[in-house]
């Protein structure tokens, strides 16, 4: 996130690339994976603050009950937004952002290993950012079906919804291109001397993510070419009338959407798997047993899809099947959970913010998971579908567990990326502000939804006021919290203490051998390993 | 600020809902009453995961916690270097997985008592429509009525210009209305987008899919008015529609039955008869303030591009015919339903009518019941 710095230390390089284009057309034109993984986190700290901003919309209208600040079909397009633009804009884009900066530094490679169309899968980004946002000011508005884009409601949207099938074909190439450009660095740039089984748990975490980002979004974009002609070009596709079916489409969306879970979820649990060993003093605990997990997650995120689904009318075979494939997914991700704490266990810890937010994530991440665990279970979900409760629950995992962990993992690499420490003081009151008003906001959320205020209203019922004020309140708060981080973030790149090469006393990894900040180019030659050191 | 009267209007709810044994209270925590052994059996599935969650969960954090506090660097705390332990690895691979099929036992039979729809005493159809309920009456007792359900909570009171009542929001002009102990069997289905019949009290929640007829079903133990929403997101006025069911004796029932048919009588003949511009227009407007107002506006303005002006509009100020028809078959791909399903001769004669003389469409066209009726052939 610290362009100018990485630039500065440019002059470190003595390779003849020297000659490379100055001001905008460098960032254009640039090839170099940490000018455009700082790109991409730019990127996504915009997204992730427009994403907010419609969050704290929603929020404020639905601080007392009636229609106060905005119509209904201005509030559903926000919804809409609000989950396309943090889903496809803030989170997935932040993490390819960490995996471009720190793949290649942490497997001893020079850089990515399809470079031009690293550049290419970056510049994809921001006209799919403009085309989301600018759909607002269209005729008809932005889509207002939910991101879930369900027909036959995303039928009867205006030209807004065209361009958000558009964006999410581009964001679907620019993810594509990202993930087999990650699949290939991993597979073929690792120095020489470190096996698969010893390489970072955060390239294992992408390695595996890779594969299924490869896998559903073509799934995806599909789906949505089936909306677009169903909407332009007379296909019936999800029409009953001309002989479709409208839950085709869930289907074949939540074959996507449950496996993009875990494509946001994954490489959290890598830059945690991170953390949590640098800060405890310890290496991490059932390597092995954390690759089989993330194997297992990914695997089982394929046939478990139709929990979304199970109010639409399956046959009760189809529900039975799927309660079972979804209550498997506890098991490993308990073991993730028991792995990360036993690495903890007899440690040496400290508490600087980074570890804060991976123990934040832990504690608000599990939560989420057993939200999940209840929901899983279809008795009780054909009560909880479509509440708030559901709202509470993957705001559980896509906040307290990716957002929370990008945190970390900021404040982790934001050294190694600057040259500077961040300010720990206020970087804790980051962590602390961030951690309590997110948990004024949510935790409400679960007993709205048990009480029974369905999601995506605008206006709701009077035995639902107070909890929605609680959540307003902690909305708003979490909100202006975030505006400390982007303080944080900026402080460090002005200037700051110099950092050390390793300013973490137990990180591990190639990554920590290089100077802070990091050198423009980074291990020309490949790194000499000495036998196990790779994962720790 | 205005929290402080919707705090007294939460308390003034409590004490409503309480006095009538039905407790939709503020601060609530938990699952409504239930009136169903389904929405029981929630309850206690629901009860059963969250002790074992909470023991769980408190078991891993005291040993993080545990950790956090003892096993600090400014402790003293050396680090101990071990990284591996296969016994303990798959202990806690297969004992999570045990429990898991624990609990998945008791979810199984909860499921399948769900999911058995056979043998219902009465069925009931509920149609989605943007945004209203309609239902008839299949099966059983009161076999043939039929009737359009809408949310009766003012504009008033939604838009602050009124105070809000008690069941703001979760009120209907008409009440599905059913006998207690007996088994319902609900189809649902939709004419326009995707909906979903919830009713939290009774644990019933459908999607109501367009072209397709899903089916749920409860037996209500108890007496009382059970109150849901719509749960799928379906346009604009996803919120403003409203379920309510009323759970009433067998005689009670039986006697809703005779009043329903006596109006539906009533009701069947009046496409013989033939009305003046001023009856058709006073009711036709009160037909467009319940179906047309949501997208058409009060104005006749609509709100373009997705829902088109009527004043002025070519269809209101063209032929008959065509107006007729667009009204009563919709118009495909748009949120324009086909409201020949909804509404009788006369109240489609009426609006038509309505349309064509309000606002600035003066065209002084009358249509009555038998057009409609012609029109349908």
């Amino acid at each position: 996130m610290e362009a100018t710095h990485a630039h500065g230390a440019g002059h470190a390089h003595g390779d003849g690339h020297s000659h490379h284009p100055k001001g905008v057309m460098r960032w254009i034109t640039t090839t170099n994976h940490k000018d455009i993984g700082t790109m991409y986190l730019w990127f996504s700290f915009a997204m992730f603050m427009v994403g907010g901003a419609m969050a704290l919309i929603i929020r404020a209208e639905l601080f007392q009950p009636g229609l106060q600040y905005v119509e209904p079909e201005f509030f559903n397009q926000m919804i809409t937004l609000h989950g396309l633009i943090m889903v496809f804009g803030a989170i997935m884009p932040a993490f390819v952002g960490f995996a471009n900066w720190m793949i290649p530094m942490m497997i001893g490679a020079p850089d990515m290993a399809f470079a031009r169309m690293n550049n290419w899968s970056f510049w994809l980004l921001p006209p799919a950012g403009i085309l989301l946002t600018a759909s607002m000011f269209v005729p008809g508005g932005a889509a207002g079906t939910g991101w879930t884009l369900y027909p036959p409601l995303s039928i009867q949207m205006g030209i807004g919804m065209d361009m958000a099938i558009f964006a999410v074909h581009i964001l679907g190439m620019s993810s594509i291109m990202g993930s087999i450009n990650i699949v290939t660095t991993i597979l073929n740039l690792r120095a020489p001397g470190m096996p698969l089984m010893r390489m970072p748990m955060f390239c294992w975490t992408w390695l595996i993510t890779g594969y299924l980002l490869i896998a559903v979004m073509p799934v995806l974009a599909g789906a949505v070419t089936m909306i677009l002609t169903d909407r332009h070009f007379g296909t019936s596709f999800f029409s009953a009338a001309g002989g479709g079916d409208p839950v085709l489409f869930q289907h074949i969306f939540w074959f996507f959407g449950h496996p993009e879970v875990y494509i946001i979820a994954l490489p959290a649990f890598g830059v945690v798997s991170h953390v949590i060993p640098a800060f405890a003093r310890k290496p991490i605990f059932g390597y092995t047993s954390m690759v089989y997990a993330i194997a297992s997650i990914a695997l089982i995120s394929f046939i478990v899809w139709a929990h979304h689904m199970y109010v639409v009318g399956m046959p009760v075979a189809g529900q039975l099947y799927f309660m079972y494939a979804t209550i498997l997914i506890a098991v490993p991700t308990g073991v993730k959970v028991f792995n990360w704490v036993a690495t903890m266990w007899r440690g040496s810890m400290t508490f600087e913010t980074p570890m804060l937010f991976a123990l934040g994530f832990l504690f608000l991440f599990t939560i989420g998971g057993f939200t999940g665990l209840v929901l899983s279970n279809t008795a009780i979900d054909v009560q909880l579908q479509d509440t708030y409760y559901v709202v509470a629950h993957f705001h559980y995992v896509m906040v307290a567990g990716a957002l929370f962990s990008a945190f970390a993992a900021v404040y982790y690499w934001l050294p190694k990326w600057t040259g500077h420490m961040y300010d720990e003081t206020l970087g804790q009151w980051h962590f602390w502000l961030s951690i309590v008003s997110f948990n004024i906001a949510f935790f409400p959320q679960h007993f709205l939804g048990l009480a029974g205020m369905p999601r995506r209203i605008p206006d709701y019922a009077l035995q639902f006021v107070d909890f929605n004020q609680v959540s307003t309140i902690g909305a708003f708060g979490f909100g202006l919290s975030q505006l400390l981080f982007l303080y944080v973030v900026l402080k460090a790149i002005r200037g700051g203490e110099k950092a050390p090469a390793k300013p973490w006393e137990g990180a591990t990894g190639l990554e920590w051998t290089v100077p802070s900040p990091a050198p423009y180019h980074t291990f020309e030659e490949p790194p000499v390993l000495s036998g196990a050191k790779g994962h720790e | 600020m205005g929290s402080k009267n919707k705090t007294g209007q939460s308390a003034a709810l409590l004490s409503l809902m309480t006095s009538t044994g039905n407790a939709l209270a503020a601060w609530e925590l938990n699952f409504q009453a239930p009136a169903t052994q389904a929405a029981q059996t929630v309850i206690d599935l629901h009860n059963l995961m969250m002790i074992i969650i909470v023991v769980i969960f408190i078991g891993v954090f005291a040993a993080m916690f545990y950790s956090v506090f003892r096993h600090r660097k400014s402790q003293g705390h050396a680090a101990a270097q071990f990284h591996d332990n296969t016994l303990v690895e798959i202990a806690w691979t297969v004992v999570p997985l045990l429990i898991l099929v624990a609990m998945a036992w008791p979810a199984t039979k909860a499921v399948l008592n769900m999911r058995d729809t056979s043998q219902a005493d009465i069925t009931i159809k509920a149609t989605g429509y943007q945004w209203k309920w309609g239902y008839d009456y299949l099966k059983g007792e009161g076999e043939g009525i039929r009737f359009m359900s809408l949310m009766s909570t003012p504009a008033e009171q939604i838009r602050g210009s009124a105070a809000k009542g008690g069941n703001y929001l979760l009120e209907v002009d008409r009440h599905v209305v059913v006998p207690v102990g007996k088994k319902v069997r609900v189809l649902t289905t939709a004419t326009d987008v995707i909906h979903s019949w919830w009713v939290p009290a009774l644990a019933v929640k459908q999607d109501a899919i367009p072209g397709y007829v899903r089916d749920t079903w409860f037996k209500a133990e108890k007496e009382g008015i059970y109150r849901g929403q719509c749960a799928e997101l379906c346009g604009k006025d996803h919120a403003f529609m409203p379920i309510v069911v009323e759970v009433v004796s067998a005689e009670k029932y039986s006697q809703w039955v005779g009043e329903q048919k006596q109006q539906m009588a009533a009701a069947a003949d009046e496409g013989a008869k033939t009305y003046s511009l001023a009856e058709l227009m006073n009711r036709g407007e009160k037909v467009y303030a319940a179906n047309c107002v949501a997208c058409h506006q009060a104005n006749g303005k609509g709100l373009p591009p997705a829902f088109p002006a009527l004043d002025g509009s070519k269809i209101a100020k063209g032929p008959k015919a065509e107006h007729i028809a667009i009204v009563l078959h919709g118009k495909p791909n748009t949120a324009m339903a086909a409201y020949g399903g909804q509404l009788g001769d006369g109240d489609i004669a009426a609006v038509v009518t309505y349309e064509r003389n309000a606002w600035g469409n003066k065209t002084g066209d009358v249509v009555q019941p038998a057009e409609i009726k012609a029109a349908r052939k």
